[in-house]
């Protein structure tokens, strides 16, 4: 079998080594080749000592998911030694570090080991505890690079970019390299195997995460005050915003800030600060994760019945509670599109991946103004965190932002009178104004029963009056979130429903389904409500197989409740581990319900 | 119910500001309070302050939680947005308004659950952040809408109207703001609208965060005897300690003082506060001095009222995040949207 570009291998450290400098090093240079790749990062949640994994899957066709098969683990945690020894697939490579010799019981016969005896080389070659150990995980970089061909040329290039400009640094890590790489080629068969060949596939892709991907989707659709509170693993998003905003919003002439970044003292008090900008006027988001969204129920209800838009960002972690805050999971869809008490739903919209996380939190702003609500993005750890290989992202400059129905000066100094809940158009979207714009404008906002004129009412006509258009503005939102993606396949009797981070796992499982000749036609939901093409799919296929991260099936359970679709359809393939989904969960998913062996 | 437009009657003879606005001008809807209620003087107060004061009342943002108090940013500045937003919330959603748009004058309205309860943590970080915006706290010490329970700021010995003597330690308001570094301190009594007032208009014309707590009896849980939020006991133990005086700086300076009795104090608006010693060992510029002083004579049952503490020397919230002076809402997209070379360029960093 042909292994060049196709092959996964995963690097078992300890947390706070510089274990991360080294994969994104290593990542970056196969990128570089233009071979596709793909890493995940298994991180704790902890600043030093506790394990860590990095993953990186080559694949010359594209395939982007997580894979759980590994030709070579570089072994260099002595807390998880045996178990990552043990995870290495039949045929593959140990590369570890051969200072200390290898207990007997470990020792496989079905696997070959590389001894490197980074741990001496390092000490030898460098002073400091601390330059030791960095150097060492380097040092392992310099040792793939001999054994998988990595092109020492763009390794040097990278380097020189990352350290270009501390020259010690820059000697330490060329000199680390080397020591590996020398060591490898001197003592080891080198490439392996399994080795990389250049390719020219990645010419029009970027290596970027989810979470500075949707960072610029907001720095592009003009959000000017942006509200967070620090959780893992939203904080990036709010991190990239902020450098983003430095670069790109300054005054020239003042140099002061055209924009507002709040870290506020909590969840709630975040997500209040982002409906008071949005209704003072400005696009304003909070990134968060699941234990923000429930902390931001009960304002999340305020914004969806006094109409006020909001764009909230839930990057999931495993939950419930706190859950496993370092490792991915779509958990929250349920809490999501529906949260707050009382009669509420909301506008959600499902990315993929960092290039769809990017538009549509640029579209998420166009939503909320237009609908006047909240719209909630949900990505996932693994979208958000990890670096993807996406086409580059892009803007049309024609693109004007959709800011909704508001009255401005003007309208108003020409109207006869303003009421704030009145369906004027009669398509659910009610007028809005600006506070410190007109006196005509003037309303009262609140989160208490009010009438179609935006008064206080505790009349349970007028009451339900305004409730009933609510309902039908939002079931309205189903044909203007994003439309599924779909994929037909060819005489196809089973149907494939998944969503988010499910999508390059699924696209994967497909190829491998045809050539078990089961042909199962794909659509991947992007946006609550469902709209129509959700609900043909669903009517179209008698068995479908619907694929999520979650225990308890939720995307089915908000299948069955929005669209009516008979539960018995729907049979659930779950993946709720915390790490990213892999084709084989998928295809092993579908074989088991279908009875066929695959 | 509030949703009653009070009825506008012509009546020529009232006088007018320079807007040539009547305080009628400045009022809301009707209250929906119960009759004798502390917080419908208070809003008269507030009208009067935005009267005299020539405010555009449009030119407002009136924010408020859940409770009595949070109800009556309807009942004046018809012409004005009002939020009346989440229980305890209402520090933030007036945070994000006020980081959108600086040029709005707001004010927001709450009570002592609203405040010292539920909303601890949002009063005591629009603190810290000296958001631009009075404060105002109508304070009665009961939880009203529910009917009668104790409040946090409800004194220890204060007696519920069932005759149950509360227990737990208070929390006070404005000590908490001096701890916290509020740069506008004022305790005042609804029953003092003639000390209030002027209160009022130098907190809406301070720039950073205003803090006005007022003793606003509620008449129907909390005005009998054995209570210290009563009408009675706030009258008897009031201790006036500085009168404040706002004057615009269109205005001239034409009241007499000895002199080393009044303190100005220059606001950003040109304007000037006068503050007048009753007690000249009080001292408004010393947080510390102050919060003794308050605390020495709240153990003997004394409710010291007045301009407590101003400081105008501290940046507010925009100042320190360095914002635009105008509203962001009016940055034109075209500065805000990097456009598509730009993505094209910035993506080599993704390479």
């Amino acid at each position: 079998m042909n292994r060049v570009n196709d092959f996964a291998f995963k690097i078992a450290t300890a947390n706070g080594t510089g274990s991360a400098s080294a994969n994104s090093l290593i990542m970056q240079a196969i990128f570089r080749m233009g071979i596709p790749v793909t890493g995940k990062n298994l991180f704790p949640s902890n600043i030093q000592g506790l394990p860590t994994w990095y993953e990186i899957r080559v694949n010359r066709s594209g395939y982007t998911a997580r894979t759980p098969d590994f030709d070579l683990i570089v072994a260099l945690n002595p807390a998880t030694f045996a178990a990552d020894v043990a995870e290495v697939r039949s045929g593959g490579w140990l590369l570890y570090d051969s200072t200390w010799p290898i207990a007997d019981h470990l020792r496989r016969d079905d696997i070959e080991l590389l001894g490197i005896p980074l741990a001496q080389m390092c000490n030898e070659a460098f002073g400091g505890v601390k330059e030791r150990i960095l150097m060492k995980n380097i040092a392992y970089a310099g040792a793939l690079a001999a054994l998988l061909g990595i092109d020492t040329e763009v390794l040097v290039a990278l380097t020189k970019e990352k350290y270009g400009r501390k020259p010690a640094l820059l000697d330490s890590n060329q000199k680390a390299v080397d020591l590996g790489y020398n060591y490898a080629k001197e003592h080891l068969t080198c490439p392996l195997p399994i080795r990389l060949e250049a390719m020219d596939s990645t010419r029009d892709s970027i290596l970027i995460d989810g979470n500075t991907a949707a960072a610029l989707g907001c720095l592009y659709a003009g959000a000017t005050v942006g509200a967070w509170y620090p959780i893992t693993p939203a904080t990036s998003l709010m991190e990239a915003f902020t450098g983003f905003c430095e670069k790109y919003r300054k005054d020239p002439e003042t140099g002061k800030n055209r924009f507002a970044i709040l870290q506020a003292e909590d969840e709630l008090a975040a997500v209040g600060m982002v409906i008071g900008a949005s209704w003072a006027g400005a696009r304003a988001f909070t990134p968060t994760s699941g234990p923000g969204i429930s902390l931001m129920g009960e304002f999340l209800g305020l914004a969806y019945y006094a109409e006020v838009p909001c764009v909230v960002f839930d990057v999931q972690r495993t939950g419930p509670s706190t859950g496993m805050p370092t490792r991915t999971q779509q958990g929250d869809l349920l809490l999501c599109a529906y949260a707050s008490h009382g009669d509420t739903k909301h506008i959600c919209l499902y990315p993929s991946d960092p290039r769809e996380a990017f538009e549509m939190a640029a579209r998420a702003f166009d939503l909320a103004e237009r609908f006047q609500t909240p719209v909630l993005v949900l990505s996932d750890l693994d979208i958000g965190m990890n670096d993807w290989m996406v086409p580059k992202l892009t803007w049309d400059d024609l693109c004007e932002p959709d800011r909704g129905k508001v009255l401005d000066e003007k309208a108003l100094e020409q109207a006869k009178a303003f009421h704030r809940y009145l369906d004027v158009d009669g398509d659910g979207i009610p007028y809005r104004t600006l506070p410190g714009v007109h006196p005509r404008g003037a309303y009262f906002t609140r989160g208490s029963g009010h009438n179609k004129f935006g008064a206080y009412t505790e009349n349970s006509a007028e009451y339900q009056e305004v409730m009933e258009r609510l309902a039908r503005k939002l079931d309205s939102a189903a044909e203007a979130v994003p439309t599924p993606f779909v994929r037909q396949g060819r005489d196809a009797s089973v149907g494939i429903v998944s969503i988010g981070g499910c999508h390059a796992a699924c696209m994967e499982a497909l190829d491998r389904l045809a050539e078990q000749g089961i042909q199962a036609d794909y659509l991947r939901v992007r946006g609550f409500p469902f709209g129509a093409e959700v609900r043909a799919f669903l009517e179209a296929h008698e068995t479908i197989h619907v694929v999520e991260q979650n225990r308890d099936a939720q995307l089915r359970s908000l299948l069955i409740l929005e669209t009516g679709v008979n539960p018995a359809k729907l049979k659930s393939i779950l993946q709720y581990a915390g790490y990213p989904l892999s084709a084989r969960d998928v295809v092993a998913g579908v074989g088991s319900a279908t009875g066929v062996l695959v | 119910m509030s949703y009653i437009a009070k009825p506008k009657v012509h009546t020529p003879a009232l006088t007018k500001n320079a807007l040539g606005m009547t305080r009628r001008d400045y009022e809301g809807a009707l209250t929906t309070l119960c009759a004798g209620c502390g917080h419908d003087s208070i809003t008269a107060a507030i009208v009067q302050a935005f009267w005299e004061l020539e405010i555009e009342p449009y030119k407002v943002a009136k924010m408020s939680g859940i409770g009595c108090s949070s109800k009556t940013t309807a009942y004046f500045l018809r012409e004005a947005h009002g939020f009346n937003s989440v229980h305890g919330r209402m520090p933030s959603v007036a945070t994000g308004a006020a980081a959108a748009n600086g040029e709005l004058i707001m004010i927001g309205v709450s009570g002592d659950g609203d405040s010292l309860s539920i909303g601890l943590g949002q009063f005591c970080h629009a603190i810290r952040r000296n958001l631009n915006l009075m404060y105002v706290l109508e304070n009665n010490g009961v939880y009203g809408l529910t009917k009668g329970q104790f409040s946090a700021s409800a004194d220890p010995g204060s007696k519920s109207k069932r005759g149950v003597e509360n227990t737990m330690a208070p929390i006070d308001g404005a000590l908490m703001a001096l701890t916290l570094g509020a740069t506008f301190v004022a305790r005042s009594f609804s029953g003092d609208k003639a000390q209030l007032v002027p209160i009022l208009k130098a907190g809406i014309m301070h720039r950073g965060f205003a803090f006005v707590d007022v003793i606003s009896p509620c008449v129907t849980f909390n005005d009998h005897e054995g209570s210290t939020k009563s009408y009675a006991y706030t009258r008897k133990n009031q201790l006036p300690v500085v009168a404040a005086d706002y004057i615009a700086e269109r205005e001239e300076i034409t009241a007499e003082y000895e002199p080393g009795s009044v303190h100005h104090v220059r606001l950003h608006d040109g304007g000037m506060v006068a503050l007048r010693k009753i007690d000249p060992s009080y001292d408004h510029t010393d947080r510390d001095r102050a919060y003794a002083y308050i605390r020495e004579h709240q153990n003997r049952g004394e409710v010291v009222t007045g301009l407590l503490y101003v400081n105008e020397d501290q940046e507010d919230m925009h100042a320190k995040l360095g914002t635009i002076p105008q509203s962001l809402t009016r940055v034109p997209f075209r500065d805000l949207c990097p456009g598509s070379q730009e993505l094209d360029r910035l993506q080599e960093r993704f390479r």
